[in-house]
């Protein structure tokens, strides 16, 4: 379906790392996720967590945020070696989705991707299912969170084929 | 703050039990500012460029649908329950676009619930989520296992 390596199944990709501040661990749940120990430094050490840690929906919306910046870096050393871009499209869904350890704040976690595969998609021609894992691992290197993420992405090549 | 014995547990969480969720609407400068931060794709960001992409709309992302789901049940019924966390999401479906002006609403409702044989005090209770527009049209569907605190758990519970 193409021969780019980066949609090869097994291709391992490092996004990045991201330091999760008290203070954006508290701006993010106050709006999405006011619970205790993600809101109240003081009160979180009483938490069955021990100290103030990340949303696990927070967690998951950074590793967007480093995939997305990936992507675009993808894009622009494609486009500077002269080969077709993908297009990417929306996302059906997630499934998997594991919050292995708290992320606590003061943590830096980096985060990755690992390709399982590229699929048909039927209902859409031209548009294919890439089938990823997500993770993300503390300092200590423990896995914190995990998920398989599906995303459409219309490959180059598609449009002379068709 | 709420008695420990008045908040919500394990044994109240019978299957069938169901919350209802919202509503929130969905302001538009805050889809822009969720994926200005946490995904910068132009269906989330620029209305032209959504209204020519799948989605058809200046869309929220999903990450964005899932924190708004997370807020309506916190105010619904987590922030009141014997919670012990939740150790993740068996799925989500991101079944139609989620647009600028919606307004969301829906329901979580308990599946099933089991007893934890390591952990006596603690229960896993199933939740099935589902958040519709304001169409009543399913913008997304997801289940995921909670862990809640068992009142009595010498009791004898079903």
């Amino acid at each position: 379906m193409t021969d780019d390596p980066a949609f090869a199944a097994g291709n391992r990709t490092v996004l990045g790392s991201h330091h999760f501040t008290e203070d954006a661990i508290i701006t993010f749940a106050r709006k999405f996720d006011p619970q205790r120990f993600h809101t109240d430094p003081v009160a979180a050490r009483d938490s069955m967590f021990g100290a103030l840690c990340a949303s696990g929906w927070h967690t998951a919306a950074v590793w967007m945020q480093l995939n997305i910046a990936e992507i675009g870096r993808y894009h622009a050393e494609t486009l500077e070696a002269g080969r077709p871009v993908p297009e990417f499209g929306p996302s059906p869904g997630i499934r998997d989705l594991r919050w292995l350890k708290p992320v606590y704040a003061g943590s830096t976690i980096t985060y990755a991707r690992v390709v399982r595969g590229v699929r048909n998609y039927v209902s859409r021609p031209h548009w294919s299912i890439l089938d990823s894992t997500a993770e993300a691992f503390n300092e200590a290197n423990e896995k914190v969170i995990s998920f398989n993420s599906a995303v459409l992405v219309k490959l180059p090549g598609w449009d002379s084929e068709a | 703050m709420t008695a420990d014995a008045d908040l919500i547990h394990f044994e109240d969480l019978e299957p069938g039990t169901t919350f209802s969720l919202g509503p929130m609407p969905v302001d538009k400068a805050e889809v822009i500012a969720f994926a200005s931060q946490y995904d910068a794709q132009p269906m989330h960001l620029d209305e032209d460029a959504a209204r020519h992409s799948l989605l058809g709309g200046l869309a929220a992302s999903g990450w964005h649908t899932c924190a708004m789901l997370m807020r309506m049940m916190a105010d619904a019924y987590i922030r009141r329950m014997a919670g012990e966390g939740a150790p993740g999401v068996d799925f989500v479906k991101w079944r139609r676009p989620v647009l600028a002006g919606d307004v969301l609403s829906g329901s979580s409702r308990v599946l099933t619930r089991r007893r934890l044989r390591s952990r006596p005090e603690i229960g896993i209770v199933n939740m099935r989520h589902q958040l519709v527009n304001q169409r009543g049209e399913v913008v997304l569907e997801s289940e995921n296992p909670v862990m809640v605190r068992i009142r009595a758990p010498d009791g004898d519970l079903a």
